[in-house]
């Protein structure tokens, strides 16, 4: 079976097609357990998101900050298996038909096999990868796995990416862009600073692949400026932290389910969603 | 004086541009990280060829760090190693006792270059920690650490020390709070403050170029240790021993002998409480190829490339990575790994006390146990240079429970519900 990055691209495209970004959800899978990972994707497209990204949790996650390395933590005291990722990534495409992408660090996958990974991916019904520690020049084998399985490789950029970069970069990419909203590690902020703009503006001259903005976002206000110049907003650390906050996994569900709406809203440009934040 | 730091590489040892030494290395970092690992590796290949900077770090070397360390014999203590001469590389003489100086001032010139005035660095036993800590008041740096929870306990004097110095101390409590979950914290600090701030990379491990530059900065060991054994001994050793956690005192050590193909390079890592009960560090006899920290190497891993907790007495070898070079050098047949037991090293530790009053590091009696084991095959016709990588100050608490050396029971309880409880961190945690 054929990886689902077409599916991908026309999700961003149809959402650009209405003068929206679009809206990208990140959640661990195995968090809190197998079946209540698949049943907070399904919650979160069913209240608006368009793209998921299930990351698949590592010890060391380098480049997250506490609200996901918590989440992490939980996801592998359970026990969660890269099987259990895959199955996440299938049961919550065939019940949502959206793309769902895998968020993870580079040694799973290393260790894995890049070959076993990308066709077990492909096999799901994913759409492609996002995989933060694995710069471009350290892609090769990756992308010639990735594109023998018609699956997506979304780098990411940041705002010290120099320009020249930006263009190898995007130029070796697919699917869409992550643009890194701030340097720093994930979580939510008070503020999603004007470096976005200026990161998105400058990928934009590179690249005809959509640009998405993550790092910080965490509320409706915030999902309304990002989307005012990007193609996507990706949120993760704020579905997670309403999970860790909820007092039992329906309302767990509940809450990512409502502040997926209230997102979906944001993202509507000109909407009145920004005042549901 | 003329330089020990400019030396010509041996054959062999210069990393690929992209910086691997074969299969090892690497730089799988961030994107946010790019530009700034690219300026530091800029920034350092301008130095290395720069005669003003060669000319300062020398005269820190000298006149701040003491170098050229001493060379001491031990015989007492060779004898209860089959007779084999065997000669101390004194590094725990050095200005704040141990070899990290070496590499924290070099880096701490590279940080004023590059004009920036934050450093922060991991440390596992705090020796890196106090090191870092040393070098940011002597430049007026502001300066972080990242100690993992349970290493604060083990290493309380270190931790004293640090804040002594002027920097701040960050208790991690991630994952298993030793040494790999400081140096994930350190990471994401950088990322986030990278700007005017410096990671002061302890170790031949990390990204590209720190393998390499840090093993740069410290090959004065075995640049010094081999011309003073020459002069001495009037040969070369058999077989020169160091221990190994992420790999800077050895690779230091070894350097100079690596074209010397008849001395065997010996490394001595952590088996903890044996590599069957897999409770050990151990990463090069029973690790696989893995990505940790920004390099391709061996790492301590499950099959899905999960990282698993190692487990050393030592805070300092107490890490499930390896700096690439060794990787590189195992494969190779240069490099010979060996692992010792925490009980084997502390009996070193206790030898070497005894017999030459010299309390070295555990992390460094790790090596001394390897040299007893190896004098034992080589018999009394033997030569082995050990690198005394730091002395043992630190570890007095550790030592002192281990082999009952308080006073009191009461007097260890006391101290334990101070917060200090070494005994109770090492046998409760694994």
């Amino acid at each position: 079976m054929s990886g689902n990055i077409q599916l991908l691209s026309d999700t961003l495209e149809r959402a650009r097609s209405e003068n929206r970004a679009a809206l990208i959800a990140y959640l661990p899978a195995g968090f809190p357990t197998v079946d209540g990972g698949i049943d907070a994707v399904k919650a979160v497209v069913a209240g608006g998101a368009d793209v998921v990204e299930v990351g698949l949790p590592h010890s060391d996650p380098v480049l997250d900050g506490p609200v996901i390395q918590t989440a992490d933590d939980i996801a592998l005291r359970g026990g969660v298996k890269i099987a259990d990722v895959m199955r996440t990534v299938r049961e919550a495409h065939a019940a949502t038909g959206a793309p769902v992408l895998v968020m993870t660090y580079w040694n799973p996958i290393d260790r894995y096999g890049v070959e076993r990974f990308t066709a077990e991916l492909a096999e799901a019904g994913g759409a492609g990868c996002i995989l933060p520690d694995l710069p471009v020049q350290e892609s090769a084998l990756w992308r010639e796995h990735a594109e023998k399985h018609n699956l997506a490789t979304v780098f990411v950029v940041a705002p010290s990416s120099k320009d020249e970069r930006l263009a190898t970069i995007t130029a070796a990419g697919s699917g869409f862009v992550y643009a890194a909203s701030l340097m720093g590690v994930t979580g939510t902020r008070e503020s999603v600073g004007a470096q976005a703009q200026d990161l998105v503006r400058r990928t934009r001259a590179t690249t005809e692949l959509p640009v998405c903005v993550g790092l910080g976002v965490s509320n409706a206000v915030q999902a309304k400026e990002v989307a005012a110049f990007a193609d996507g907003v990706i949120v993760g650390s704020a579905f997670v932290q309403r999970m860790l906050d909820a007092p039992d996994a329906a309302a767990g569900l509940e809450a990512v389910r409502a502040l997926a709406g209230e997102l979906a809203r944001g993202v509507r440009r000109g909407g009145d969603g920004a005042g549901a934040a | 004086m003329s330089s020990d730091f400019f030396i010509p590489d041996p054959e062999g040892t210069v990393p690929s541009t992209e910086g691997y030494f074969g299969a090892y290395g690497g730089k799988f970092i961030p994107e946010a990280l790019v530009a700034a690992v690219d300026e530091v590796a800029v920034e350092y290949d301008k130095a290395k060829s720069d005669p003003a900077f060669a000319a300062e770090l020398n005269e820190l070397m000298v006149n701040y760090t003491g170098r050229p360390s001493s060379l001491t014999e031990v015989p007492r203590f060779a004898e209860q190693a089959g007779g084999a001469r065997i000669f101390l590389k004194r590094e725990d003489l050095n200005h704040t006792g141990s070899h990290k100086i070496n590499n924290v001032l070099g880096q701490a010139l590279l940080t004023k270059r590059m004009g920036k005035t934050r450093v922060i660095a991991e440390t596992g036993a705090g020796q890196h920690g106090v090191a870092t800590a040393t070098a940011c008041a002597l430049f007026g740096l502001e300066c972080t650490i990242y100690m993992g929870e349970i290493d604060t306990q083990r290493q309380a004097l270190n931790v004293a020390r640090m804040r002594m110095l002027g920097a701040e101390v960050v208790a991690v409590k991630s994952g298993s709070r030793t040494l790999k979950d400081a140096i994930n914290e350190a990471f994401r600090d950088w990322v986030a403050n990278v700007d005017r701030t410096h990671y002061l990379f302890g170790t031949v491990a990390g990204p590209h170029p720190f393998p390499a530059m840090v093993r740069d900065f410290h090959r004065v060991i075995g640049v010094e240790a081999r011309r003073q054994i020459l002069e001495r001994a009037g040969r070369l050793p058999d077989a020169a021993v160091a221990c190994v956690g992420g790999g800077s005192n050895a690779i230091g050590l070894f350097h100079a002998f690596i074209p010397d193909t008849d001395v065997r390079l010996v490394g001595c890592e952590p088996a903890g409480h044996g590599i069957e009960t897999g409770e050990h560090a151990a990463t090069l006899s029973a690790g696989e190829p893995g990505i940790l920290h920004g390099s391709r190497s061996y790492v301590l891993q499950d099959e899905e490339g999960q990282i698993t907790e190692p487990y050393s007495i030592s805070a300092g070898l107490d890490y499930p990575g390896i700096g690439p070079e060794h990787a590189y050098l195992k494969d190779s047949g240069r490099g010979e790994y060996r692992a010792v037991t925490d009980d084997a090293a502390m009996q070193a530790l206790l030898l070497l006390s005894r017999t030459e009053g010299i309390i070295p590091a555990i992390e460094s009696a790790h090596a001394l146990a390897g040299a007893l084991e190896l004098g034992k095959e080589l018999g009394k016709d033997g030569l082995i240079l050990v690198n005394l990588s730091g002395r043992g100050d630190k570890d007095m608490d550790t030592a002192a429970r281990y082999f009952g050396l308080y006073d009191t029971d009461a007097a260890v309880e006391a101290d334990a519900s101070s917060d200090n409880g070494a005994a109770e961190i090492q046998r409760d945690t694994k």
